[in-house]
């Protein structure tokens, strides 16, 4: 959303305006129930803190002071919100706590690689092969986007929440160590892990004959 | 300035931070210069661009009917107070 229409959402919101309040839903809504899910149990959980959070933002918005993006503001309600009810659940592990835990794996198996005796240690056995040849069509296909989704949603909660909403969401770094409480170099390394791996899956997927 | 060369096992552990642009001008170079000379880490570099853009495409969704009423239930019960 641009800068302007921003802060023409937020003057129509403060003034009760029922179309703009349904716009950032619609804007936003499907973004918050994904981030909302990776802190709680079940959709339905989600459903209802995305529906608390929204309360929240209408309590709130007069206090908004645009020092933060709107969205990442609002993220910032939702992952509030999702954390409460989820320590509840007794899902409560900080997201910071995930990134040095979780597996440390390379981001690609280390058998592609020459190894020590070789002239070229570290080199690629065999380069990757270029999807350049996928057609565009193949590549936005359901079948391939399911390929991410389902890696996605495997992945580690920490790398899932990141990727989520830096690469599905398209947040910016530093809203996502806002909304996550998260440092840049732990942002990073989540961010890293999950992008390798569904990189991986897709290698797999679209260079199976 | 001639940076300490890196291999293609490392490029791929730095992707991510290259393209985060936080790499230190150093490692940035020694980055440049293997791309210059191994189209294997070229590929690799843009398959990861695509995998952003692919995975960016997963936000094309709708909120179900149900919850776009209960949402708008909840802002008008609000601004009844």
């Amino acid at each position: 959303v641009q800068a302007l229409e921003e802060s023409q959402l937020v003057a129509a919101l403060r003034a009760g305006d029922e179309a703009a309040f349904m716009r950032l839903v619609e804007l936003y809504g499907p973004s918050m129930l994904r981030l909302a899910r990776m802190f709680v149990r079940s959709q339905a959980v989600a459903e209802e803190v995305v529906q608390e959070a929204w309360v929240g933002v209408l309590r709130g918005i007069d206090r908004f002071e645009g020092r933060s993006s709107l969205r990442a503001w609002i993220f910032r309600i939702v992952a509030n919100t999702a954390k409460t009810r989820g320590e509840r659940e007794g899902r409560s592990v900080p997201f910071s706590a995930l990134a040095g835990e979780e597996d440390d794996g390379p981001a690609v198996d280390p058998d592609r690689f020459r190894g020590a005796g070789d002239l070229y240690p570290g080199g690629w056995k065999s380069f990757p092969e270029p999807w350049d040849d996928v057609p565009e069509q193949r590549l936005l296909s359901q079948e391939t986007r399911d390929v991410v989704d389902r890696t996605i949603a495997a992945l580690p909660d920490g790398q899932k929440a990141v990727i989520t909403l830096r690469d599905v969401v398209g947040c910016s770094a530093e809203e996502v160590c806002n909304v996550l409480d998260l440092s840049e170099t732990n942002q990073r390394v989540l961010l890293h892990r999950a992008r390798s791996k569904v990189r991986g899956a897709l290698e797999q997927y679209l260079t199976a004959a | 300035m001639s940076a300490q060369p890196i291999t293609c096992q490392e490029i791929v552990e730095l992707v991510t931070e290259y393209l985060e642009g936080t790499l230190a001008p150093e490692a940035l170079a020694a980055f440049d210069a293997h791309l210059e000379v191994c189209p294997g880490c070229v590929t690799y570099v843009e398959q990861i661009r695509e995998t952003v853009r692919l995975t960016g495409t997963l936000t094309e969704e709708q909120l179900e009917p149900g919850m776009r009423e209960g949402l708008l239930a909840a802002f008008r019960d609000f601004k009844r107070g």
